[in-house]
């Protein structure tokens, strides 16, 4: 679409831009200021006023996440790091034998899980500890979005586990292959997976059935929910797809909506945090908002080939932060 | 476990530049294809790797035993582009040879090293680009060069235990193969006649799709009718990487080469499926 139609109206110029300086991984905001997280040992906090690296991990940072007054980063030093707004921060969990931490995901309730290996972990906000070991190594974890139940993925399939009801047996759902990363749908009812074949795959929880999404050209390594839960917005091919969720067989026998087409590969996705528009990164360095209800598109990043490997909006939707494999970032203020 | 090198690679990808390279050391007894298929499978970790080659450390003591009892020492010999034969110092220079000639039974085409505690310049295992196709340029099996001067004779199916006296050292001769391996083969393909794409093509992409789990690597330079450039081709089991290299050089015989190994290969339906492209 974005080829053959009109120029696409652009707000790009506006951007206030940021030099990270690093390959940026990921990015959460406190309040209106954007925090990148950096491939290496630091968050850059990037306010309009100035800009500050505060080093937190003594290697790579594998995973991070942010429920907007903390951010939560895993690394390769096996240290889980929570860093508040103000840049101070805790180590809150290490591994003795240094393995890395690459999973980390926060509930609803201040609970906050990570996982090295083949073990997941959770800490409630009360300080308990629980930790249950995965058939192999977790390579997803989240939590559903009401109670304590935190989803792993790992080879041929998804594990359930309650973590707060002692011998409650874990819940499991089986597909044969990898599943690299997990989701809940926001009503709680599916479970979706990203696997590596370039494929995901989903259950609906109640009864276990099976669907299958299909049809990317590379690994799905971004989705998310459209506000409301209508939606599962994935990357992974050369427009955004939008899986609906909207009834009770969510995308069973339905074909996925398809926006933002280019030449180039979506890498990166985020949704707006209240309306039906999503912000699409892409392989060559763009990145696009889309309304989903007509499709109709607004520029939000030039291409220059630096792959976008970040991309998050405030929790009022009115600033937009992105980042790129090179080290390029910026934040909109719409 | 494809899953588990994608999530370790991306992982590492996050400290570009603070390494040169990553050595995937699988356990004693992997397949090496599905490690090496991720790097072309997938398109996070083929975009930023590159896969160099695949080095084998085959024990001297030890090899033929586990040649005998255990199929995936074949598939690390068959799949290797650099082959050490190590703990050179417990065997006895006949042995070696012996194990050398077992050894290029099931890949002529690597490169082999013998070595006393895997001492090694790193230059000879490291930056290889074996699976660059600007590197496919040694298609000649090592058991046609003099680099290998004496092989055992040896007679098909007494595997072992046959004594020194009986040894009968000589230089190799033209296509001269003392050793058959029942297993794992290499069929090599050869036409001075101009190919055609049209054949080739659907061919060799049918070949790999019924018998690519038993192809364990295949590569090849090609000459195609009416066109100037050499075409090479590389694959590891069932996915094929292949593009135009360079123009055939005046002073260069122009001729099609190709060479697959793997296990039970149905030789005569190869050659003569290869024979069926010429132009």
């Amino acid at each position: 679409m974005s080829d053959t139609s009109a120029p696409i109206p652009s707000l790009a110029d506006r951007a206030r831009p940021i030099e990270a300086g690093a390959p940026v991984v990921g990015v959460h905001f406190f309040g209106a200021t954007p925090v990148f997280v950096l491939g290496e040992e630091a968050l850059l906090f990037a306010p309009a006023d100035g800009e500050r690296r505060v080093t937190i991990h003594g290697g790579a940072i594998l995973a991070s996440k942010s429920d907007g007054t903390r951010i939560v980063t895993g690394g390769d030093d096996g240290k889980l790091v929570a860093t508040d707004a103000d840049g101070s921060h805790q180590v809150i969990a290490t591994d003795d034998k240094k393995r890395w931490i690459d999973q980390v995901a926060l509930g609803p309730d201040g609970a906050v899980a990570w996982s090295e290996g083949k073990v997941a972990h959770v800490r409630t906000k009360k300080g308990e500890l629980r930790s249950f070991e995965a058939p192999s190594t977790v390579a997803g974890l989240a939590f559903a979005p009401k109670g304590l139940r935190a989803a792993i993925a790992h080879y041929n399939g998804a594990t359930l586990w309650f973590p707060n009801a002692a011998g409650a047996a874990p819940q499991k759902f089986e597909w044969k292959g990898s599943h690299l990363g997990v989701t809940f749908s926001p009503d709680g009812k599916f479970l979706i997976t990203t696997m590596q074949e370039s494929a995901l795959h989903g259950w609906r929880i109640a009864d276990g059935q099976h669907m299958r999404m299909t049809g990317y050209s590379a690994r799905v390594r971004s989705l998310g929910w459209t506000a409301g839960g209508a939606f599962l917005a994935t990357s992974g091919s050369e427009q955004l797809i939008l899986w609906p969720f909207d009834g009770k067989d969510g995308p069973m026998r339905r074909q996925p909506k398809m926006l933002a087409a280019s030449k180039a590969r979506v890498t990166m996705m985020a949704c707006h945090p209240r309306q039906p528009v999503v912000a699409v990164g892409y392989a060559d360095g763009a990145v696009l908002l889309v309304r989903i209800d007509d499709g109709a598109l607004i520029k939000a990043r030039q291409a220059d080939s630096q792959p976008i490997s970040a991309l998050g909006w405030d929790t009022s939707g009115q600033m937009l932060a992105f980042g790129t494999e090179l080290g390029a970032a910026g934040v909109l203020t719409l | 476990m494809r899953g588990d090198l994608v999530r370790i690679i991306d992982g590492l990808m996050r400290r570009k530049g603070k390494f040169d390279a990553i050595i995937v050391e699988t356990t004693g007894l992997a397949d090496p294809a599905p490690v090496a298929q991720t790097f072309f499978m997938d398109d996070g970790v083929g975009a930023k790797t590159k896969l160099d080659a695949v080095v084998t450390v085959a024990d001297a003591l030890w090899l033929k035993d586990r040649l005998r009892d255990a199929p995936e020492a074949k598939n690390q010999i068959a799949f290797a582009d650099v082959i050490l034969i190590n703990k050179t110092d417990l065997v006895s220079p006949g042995d070696l040879d012996e194990i050398e000639a077992r050894i290029r039974a099931i890949n002529p085409y690597a490169k082999v090293h013998r070595t006393e505690r895997a001492s090694i310049d790193i230059a000879e295992v490291l930056g290889r680009n074996a699976f660059d196709l600007d590197r496919i340029l040694d298609l000649e099996p090592a058991f046609l060069t003099a680099e290998e001067t004496h092989v055992h004779e040896h007679d098909h199916g007494q595997e072992h235990g046959h004594e020194h006296g009986e040894h009968h050292h000589h230089s190799h001769g033209n296509g001269l193969k003392h050793y058959h391996d029942e297993d794992m083969q290499s069929v090599a393909l050869r036409t001075d006649k101009p190919l055609d794409p049209d054949k080739f093509f659907p061919w060799v992409q049918d070949l790999v799709a019924t018998e690519g789990k038993d192809i364990l690597r295949c590569k090849g330079i090609l000459s195609f009718k009416d066109d100037p450039e050499r075409f090479v081709f590389q694959g590891v089991h069932m996915i094929l990487d292949g593009d135009h290299q360079r123009a055939w050089r005046e002073d260069e015989k122009r001729e099609s080469r190709a060479v697959f190994i793997g296990r039970k290969l149905p030789e005569d339906k190869i050659r003569a499926g290869f024979e069926s492209c010429i132009a």
